[in-house]
């Protein structure tokens, strides 16, 4: 119960595979001592000091970490301290796990007769000591890294099915079927490729942009039928960009704003252009509507917040998201998405 | 022999506007239907200018949303006219729903189910039948409505001053200043003791920024700062009137607002 008021939620788990990692290191590094350090007595005495010594490193930097993160200034997800915290956690934990460690090791093995003595087993083990550290930290990354990617894309998964967006579609399909049976059926038929393509793309990470763009129409003309005439689109995508992979439903967050807090508070209604571009090396996608433009601090508010992180994740700082007024006299908003060119290479023409 | 009842449909959506119509028109024959209002602002004018019995509001619509529609129809119904019933009608909203089912408003569940709208219909017959005097069915409609919570704003960090543009030159007026503000327009008056200034803002946007102790909304388009007010006066028709310390003018509390002004 103590160890859980000391450890962040979700980090205990992550620590345990940690310590398996430092368990299941021990034996091949009792190997390698044995093979580079002349005189180390048998394979068992080795097994015993390196997994003291691969535990006590383990204590000192991995748990360490989490019990002195708010000295250590170490935040979520994964809790590496930033650069001053670091040094003091590598500085003083690494060589205080790794002493402990070999202390400890003299302790349950025997004093070491290891030839250049102390010297070279502290070397040895800082070695051990700084390659574990490493794995810890492109581990507990990996982990978190992992863990926010999924998170990502179950937020835009929802934000798809929308509750809203869903029931008013299916209370305008109702009132279709007494009225207009032919466009209830059409309308009927684009919401199942919406639906389709929704819970398809949700397990897939990323796919075309021809693909994305099926996709958005799907959900526009299911708009464009609730809207009526409020509601017209606007396409430009060069043919030569339509493979570019893009992360699946990216588009979603801009159009659903466009629609929700552009078009529809905005009695007249208004259009929404969708284009993309290259400039470089980079993919530029672009959403524009001329709805009722933006309102202070619409930076935050909309779902865009969900949409950086999901692209800060994959791509870090080389990808972008702007949120804008548009520029010219029709008024609105628009949001510039930049993203590295993912081109499949082209098969060879026969 | 007074005429059958009348009803107002506000849905921005033009097919379920017109689906609305037809199921009404179907499990209610006396009912006669205003044309519909394809937003919250064309129902306020529409609803004070025909004064339907009953109001038909969706809750997501462009201008004005159908819950504040009902608020401003409330604050702006003459008192001696029986209020409209009103019929909240939503996708999907659970947290209002919870609100409106506490409060027994009625609502509607898109799409609407046949079932469903004949037992609304029913219970609207039947308050319709024995409605109670307007002063009454006003402040019940007023305690109603303000027990249901506005949705949640954004958070925005407090104002303490207010910048206010005038050609090339800038005003910095200290809140503490601000006698009143007042919504006109696209702008928002602000008003102190010596002179008012316009600032580019709506009021909908400027009030979580003030300090709500302060700074009481009284009017869906006044917000007084309550240090000023010398005196409250509470008329017939449920408005109160209330003079200022150091300002000449009257300024008017809506029904909604009255209970901000009862003695301690």
């Amino acid at each position: 119960m103590r160890l859980r008021t000391w450890l962040p939620t979700g980090a205990a788990r992550g620590l345990g595979r940690r310590l398996l990692l430092a368990v299941a290191l021990a034996p091949p590094t009792a190997w390698l001592a044995q093979a580079v350090l002349p005189g180390t007595a048998g394979y068992g005495t080795a097994l015993t000091r390196s997994l003291a010594i691969s535990l006590c490193t383990w204590a000192a930097v991995d748990l360490g970490r989490f019990l002195l993160r708010g000295k250590l200034g170490a935040a979520p997800p994964h809790y590496w301290p930033p650069p001053r915290g670091a040094a003091l956690l590598l500085g003083l934990g690494l060589p205080a796990g790794v002493f402990a460690g070999i202390a400890l090791g003299d302790m349950l093995a025997g004093p070491s007769a290891v030839a250049g003595g102390v010297g070279a087993v502290a070397v040895f083990g800082l070695a051990v000591g700084v390659a574990m550290t490493a794995a810890f930290y492109s581990r507990g990354r990996q982990e978190a890294l992992a863990r926010q990617v999924e998170a990502a894309r179950l937020a835009a998964l929802k934000a798809q099915l929308d509750p809203h967006m869903l029931f008013n579609t299916l209370a305008t399909l109702r009132a279709l079927i007494a009225t207009d049976p032919p466009r209830a059926t059409a309308m009927l038929d684009r919401l199942v490729s919406f639906l389709r393509a929704t819970l398809g793309a949700s397990r897939a990470e990323t796919h075309s942009l021809a693909a994305e763009r099926a996709w958005i129409e799907d959900y526009l003309a299911l708009m464009q039928i609730r809207l009526g005439a409020r509601l017209t689109t606007r396409w430009d995508i060069p043919t030569a960009l339509e493979p570019a992979q893009v992360p699946a439903l990216l588009l979603q967050p801009a159009v659903e704003n466009a629609i929700r807090h552009g078009i529809e508070p905005k009695p007249e209604g208004g259009r929404i252009e969708i284009s993309a571009s290259r400039e470089g090396g980079e993919l530029l996608l672009r959403v524009r509507d001329t709805g009722v433009g933006l309102p202070a601090a619409a930076q935050d508010r909309f779902g865009l917040v969900q949409l950086r992180e999901r692209l800060r994740l994959l791509h870090g700082s080389a990808a972008s998201v702007a949120l804008a007024a548009a520029d010219d006299a029709e008024g609105g908003a628009l949001v510039m998405l930049r993203l590295p060119m993912a081109l499949p290479v082209a098969p060879s023409a026969p | 022999m007074s005429p059958g009842p009348r009803a107002l449909i506000a849905e921005d959506e033009p097919l379920l506007a017109a689906a609305l119509a037809a199921e009404l028109a179907a499990c209610w024959p006396g009912l006669a239907l205003l044309p519909p209002a394809p937003d919250g602002a064309a129902a306020l004018a529409a609803a004070l200018a025909h004064r339907p019995d009953v109001c038909f509001l969706d809750i997501r619509m462009p201008r004005l949303d159908g819950l504040a529609a009902a608020h401003a129809i409330i604050e702006d119904w003459p008192h001696d006219v029986p209020p409209p019933l009103m019929v909240f009608v939503t996708a999907h909203d659970e947290y209002a729903l919870r609100a409106f089912e506490a409060q027994a408003l009625d609502y509607l569940l898109k799409p609407v189910e046949h079932g469903r709208l004949a037992a609304c219909v029913a219970r609207l017959v039947r308050q319709l039948g024995d409605r109670r005097a307007p002063a009454a069915a006003l402040d019940d409609a007023v305690a109603q409505l303000r027990a249901v919570p506005a949705p949640a704003g954004v958070e925005a960090p407090r104002l303490h001053v207010i910048r206010a543009q005038a050609r090339e030159v800038v005003h910095l007026v200290p809140v503490e200043q601000v006698f009143y503000f007042a919504a006109a327009d696209k702008y928002v008056r602000v008003v102190t003791a010596e002179r008012e200034h316009l600032i580019r803002l709506s009021l909908r946007d400027l009030l979580p920024r003030l300090d709500p102790q302060r700074f009481w909304q009284v009017h869906r388009g006044l917000v007084v700062q309550a240090r000023h007010i010398l005196a409250a006066r509470r008329e017939e028709t449920g408005r109160v009137l209330l003079t200022l310390r150091g300002r000449p003018e009257t300024l008017v509390a809506s029904r909604m607002f009255a209970h901000l002004f009862r003695g301690m």
